[in-house]
């Protein structure tokens, strides 16, 4: 399998065991595919901890009488704060994939504001990570969603694919 | 069609999904080969396969509406999404089968698949809640 950088659409292959750096990772990610069009930004991560954010953007809006972003972009960023979370705690990083992803709507995002996501790796197992997370707008005790997902470990091999791989 | 088509939101658009007819009583979403869809390399990124799955949702719970759908707002309450098998950066195409739609709530699910629709990369359920138009 050609695993040049070209051959990925221009994203290079990040080896197992690269130490993880979340703003430096954040950053490349940015410059390609669906992280870097919906445009989440790193902002700060503890031990075990990520917080990103999703600047209001009128072509991320679900709703277009009201303004209100559209869920999907923030189920995007809960998705990649929760995934980054895992290799915040492992100090490094190792291929995973989301087995399945729960959010829950609080409440609608305020029109404009800018929304951020903080999330967590609660527990980390051989073959499983558990994440939890939540979106606010400014004000965490005031949520707009509220996520708990899961994260297969897997091996290098079946992480990454050049267009020719089958599902 | 075009009533539903034009109720696609700006981020739908924007990620390169439209309505390719009706499948099975329901509309059919697809969505473009676009790089703003690539998640980890040569794969769809779980948070666009999941915007996908909701915008087929929110679309089948249009549709069932029929003529009230003028007269409500649907309100997404919650998602889950499961990943079944990983999506490759190819065209993919999303349905949504609504389980019932109440006075107040909505039930929801979804699937999503690529060139064979017998082995989807995901499905969802979804939750809405359904209020008149103020």
């Amino acid at each position: 399998m050609n695993k040049t950088p070209e051959a990925m659409g221009g994203r290079p292959i990040i080896p197992p065991d690269t130490p993880f750096n979340p703003a430096l990772f954040n950053h490349s990610m940015r410059q390609f595919g669906h992280t870097g069009f919906i445009g989440m930004e790193y902002r700060s991560h503890g031990e075990n901890w990520i917080e990103l954010a999703l600047p209001w953007r009128e072509d991320l809006v679900g709703d277009p009488e009201t303004g209100v972003l559209a869920s999907g972009p923030i189920v995007s960023m809960l998705d990649n704060a929760t995934s980054m979370s895992v290799w915040a705690l492992r100090g490094r990083f190792h291929p995973q994939v989301t087995l399945d992803l729960r959010v829950d709507y609080v409440r609608a995002a305020t029109p404009g504001k800018t929304v951020f996501a903080w999330a967590e790796c609660y527990r980390l197992k051989r073959s499983m990570a558990f994440v939890r997370g939540l979106a606010h707008d400014g004000d965490i005790a005031d949520p707009v969603a509220h996520a708990a997902g899961i994260f297969i470990q897997v091996e290098p091999e079946s992480w990454a694919a050049t267009k020719g791989d089958a599902a | 069609m075009t009533d539903l088509a034009e109720r696609l939101p700006p981020y739908a658009r924007s990620m390169g999904m439209r309505i390719d007819g009706m499948l099975d009583g329901a509309p059919l979403l697809a969505m473009s080969r676009t790089d703003r869809a690539t998640g980890r390399p040569g794969y769809l990124h779980g948070g666009a396969i999941a915007g996908l799955l909701e915008i087929a949702a929110i679309m089948a719970l249009h549709a069932e509406l029929g003529d009230e759908d003028a007269r409500v707002r649907i309100k997404p309450v919650n998602i889950s999404v499961e990943y079944l098998r990983g999506g490759l950066t190819v065209e993919t195409f999303a349905r949504g089968e609504v389980i019932r739609a109440g006075r107040r709530i909505a039930n929801v699910r979804a699937e999503a698949w690529q060139s064979d629709r017998t082995k989807p990369l995901a499905s969802c359920w979804m939750n809405f809640l359904i209020q008149p138009k103020s």
